[in-house]
């Protein structure tokens, strides 16, 4: 597995060292072909079964470049001010479009007239318009963020604890019995660099404990979540500040217990469906705190084709394209879709484990953050940061919150953004109380 | 007469346009970009915000000690291998080809290299393992072994980098005549003594380059960091490109990059002072 952590770790350095050098530009494109451009997708494989599997039956060429989600940003912005645009479809999460909002075309047209056979998800549909009066993207895909465990683990779960109704307190005495069993620490998170951790902290962790993200930040709840939160770490792979993608340490077997987005789990459940489970994740004191990921289609305003782009985007969100996406990269319908029966098993454990966790009594959904335009990323630090000092560091509970809430507060203040779900409804910029 | 004048500014002048356009400019711009405030008005508020930031203190001092040490522990092993190679004679090519094998490797490939190395299932492990000396894997590139993370990326960069400075090296000692080592034993001076009077003294433009080189390359370390240590070890490149790409704040990643370049600017000037070369020395 050394073998899969190192390419991934090349990836990241290679981008690294090739967009500091400022050679993130795409190669120039011949012809007419649609010009693709995801911010999902951008592992070499699962662009490879893009390209090669799911936009096989789509009559027209197409050029699919994945790029992250910084360089994307920039590439975007620049053909928008100079009015060269080259890009035909963007992908992008829900979360990557507000900074360029201004630089896409409405989406109405092609919304209606794909609404005539297949049925999208009503809240997705709602959440594709970024809060304005005109649809800016069209649902594409969909996942989330759940836990999964090596089948070893299992002898050890506290008794009497039901796996898809776990709370923080039987998630650490499990951690903790493994431990104690094995002698190595077998909980792990994807708090590397390029890992997600941030969403953990803020679609799980603060929701269950204390109902909200931004509000409720440094509240009596968050001190006792923290406390607890960094009693939990001692039986966590300290490895963990370099985990990007789980998959790759359960397969390894250096971690039993993980959390991680559905399709950084994907290789794991798929290749080993009778080693692992999937299941959802824990609840805290105030329910069970989790985070739905929608990525959408979008159109650039003055795109080259847009009749081409809409053709696109049509075959993208069709049924049985989209039983196609789940099977390839484990990205989950957008629309109505009957799953088959013949479905990897990998792929199924998943699904049973979003429906559990989306259909838990005490399920709490709460967004990805909205309304922080270029600010997003340094959002994600106040929670990565706030962790690394209380956490890792071992800073007091209360001096950490402090420092960290002064920030997060400025980063509001700076964009305006108003509270989102879990949080509740804010006049203006969301208050950190 | 004019034209043959004129000839080298005219081949010389692609390469200048090349640098202006492609560091020059972006330089430029960067600085611009670090002294702005959102407002369109001057300020030293990206300065501000690095300084405050969680990583910078240790970004700082990881770097300046990763170059404190492997800089001068580079320059004492190329000084050696150079001084080793010039007292043999057959096979003299193949050695220095060998030594500079990691020259050919780019900075990425040489910490992937040691990461398979080093890692938790790594060849280091197997080899413990294998001689019974640890029990099960042990963690060397982890927040909780700064110490063994440290070291592995000194030795990462040593293995990787010491080959410039002793090619720069090398070539300084070819320029050293002959008479002098002769002359000297003749007046009875031994290797060492030949080594402290001739070769070093004649061979300060040389190390001044090397040194120069070197350290400027230090301060920018970056992929070997990254691919050992993730962000467990932040430098200043790293920080530099994490608020560049993750935080989207190309303000404070420029303050990085303004901060590198005039660390590197008093490196460099500090080595021109201390290792002033007189001009009849220059051979």
């Amino acid at each position: 597995m050394i073998s899969a952590q190192i390419l991934r770790r090349a990836g990241t350095a290679c981008l690294a060292a090739a967009t500091v050098v400022g050679m993130s530009v795409a190669p120039a494109l011949a012809g007419a072909d649609i010009l693709f451009m995801s911010t999902q997708l951008r592992p070499l494989e699962e662009a490879q079964k893009m390209r090669e599997v799911i936009l096989k039956d789509f009559p027209e060429a197409v050029e699919f470049v994945p790029e992250d989600t910084g360089p994307f940003l920039t590439r975007i912005k620049a053909e928008g001010e100079t009015g060269k645009v080259t890009v035909g479809v963007i992908g992008a999460l829900h979360g990557d479009l507000p900074p360029v909002i201004q630089y896409l075309d409405g989406l109405d047209d092609v919304m209606a007239k794909l609404s005539a056979d297949r049925k999208f998800i009503p809240a997705f549909a709602e959440l594709g318009k970024l809060g304005t009066d005109r649809q800016v993207y069209v649902p594409w895909m969909q996942a989330t963020y759940i836990m999964a465990a090596n089948r070893k683990a299992l002898e050890y779960l506290p008794e009497g604890a039901d796996l898809n109704r776990l709370t923080y307190d039987q998630l650490a005495a499990w951690a903790k019995a493994v431990t104690e069993a094995t002698g190595e620490r077998k909980l792990g998170f994807p708090a590397g660099p390029k890992g997600l951790m941030h969403r953990f902290l803020q679609g799980y962790l603060y929701p269950s404990y204390t109902g909200g993200v931004v509000r409720t930040f440094k509240s009596a709840e968050a001190r006792e979540m923290w406390a607890a939160f960094r009693d939990l770490w001692q039986y966590v792979n300290p490895r963990s500040t370099s985990y990007d993608f789980m998959q790759e340490p359960l397969l390894a077997g250096e971690v039993w217990i993980a959390f991680d987005h559905t399709a950084r789990l994907m290789n794991a459940l798929r290749d080993k469906p009778e080693e692992f489970v999937a299941f959802a994740a824990p609840a805290g004191p105030k329910g069970r705190g989790f985070m739905p990921v929608v990525a959408g289609l979008a159109v650039p305003k003055g795109t080259p084709d847009r009749e081409a782009s809409a053709r696109l985007i049509d075959y993208l969100t069709r049924p049985e394209t989209q039983v196609v996406t789940l099977r390839e990269v484990g990205f989950y319908p957008a629309v109505d879709a009957t799953l088959p029966e013949d479905l990897p098993a990998g792929i199924r454990l998943a699904a049973a484990a979003i429906g559990a966790q989306a259909g838990a009594p005490d399920a709490l959904p709460s967004l990805l953050p909205v309304g922080l335009g270029g600010k997003g990323g340094e959002f994600n630090k106040v929670y990565r940061d706030t962790l690394q000092r209380i956490v890792i560091r071992g800073e007091a509970i209360d001096e950490a919150l402090a420092v960290q809430a002064e920030r997060l507060a400025r980063i509001m203040q700076e964009t305006g953004a108003p509270c989102w779900a879990p949080d509740a409804p804010s006049e203006g910029a969301c208050p950190v109380e | 007469m004019t034209s043959e004048r004129a000839l080298p500014y005219l081949l010389l002048a692609p390469s200048l346009l090349f640098l202006a356009l492609l560091f020059l400019w972006p330089l430029g711009e960067a600085f611009l970009v670090a002294f702005s405030d959102p407002g369109g008005g001057w300020s030293l508020a990206n300065f501000r915000e690095m300084a405050d930031d969680l990583n910078f203190a240790d970004a700082l001092t990881n770097t300046l000690l990763l170059v404190v040490v492997v800089v001068p522990l580079q320059l004492a092993l190329a000084l050696g291998l150079g001084v080793l190679l010039g007292c043999i004679d057959r096979g003299r090519d193949t050695f220095l080809y060998i030594w500079t094998i990691p020259l050919g490797i780019s900075d990425l490939a040489a910490g992937i290299v040691w990461l398979a190395m080093l890692s938790e299932r790594g060849y280091l492990n197997s080899l413990l393992e294998a001689l019974g000396l640890v029990d099960g894997p042990v963690l060397w590139l982890s927040y909780e072994t700064p110490v063994a993370l440290f070291v592995a990326v000194v030795v990462a960069e040593v293995w990787r980098a010491t080959a410039i400075v002793l090619v720069i090296l090398v070539a300084g000692m070819q320029l050293v005549p002959k008479e002098y080592y002769e002359a000297a034993e003749v007046f009875g001076a031994g290797a060492f003594q030949r080594f402290r009077r001739i070769t070093l003294p004649l061979l300060k433009p040389s190390i001044q380059t090397a040194l120069i080189l070197r350290t400027i390359l230090a301060f920018e370390v970056f992929a070997v960091v990254v691919v050992l240590g993730g962000r467990d070890l932040p430098v200043l490149a790293g920080e530099a490109f994490a608020w560049q790409y993750d935080y989207q704040n190309a303000g404070v990643a420029s303050a990085y990059a303004v901060l590198i370049l005039t660390v590197s600017l008093a490196a460099t000037w500090l080595y021109l002072r201390l290792l002033r070369v007189r001009e009849e020395s220059l051979a």
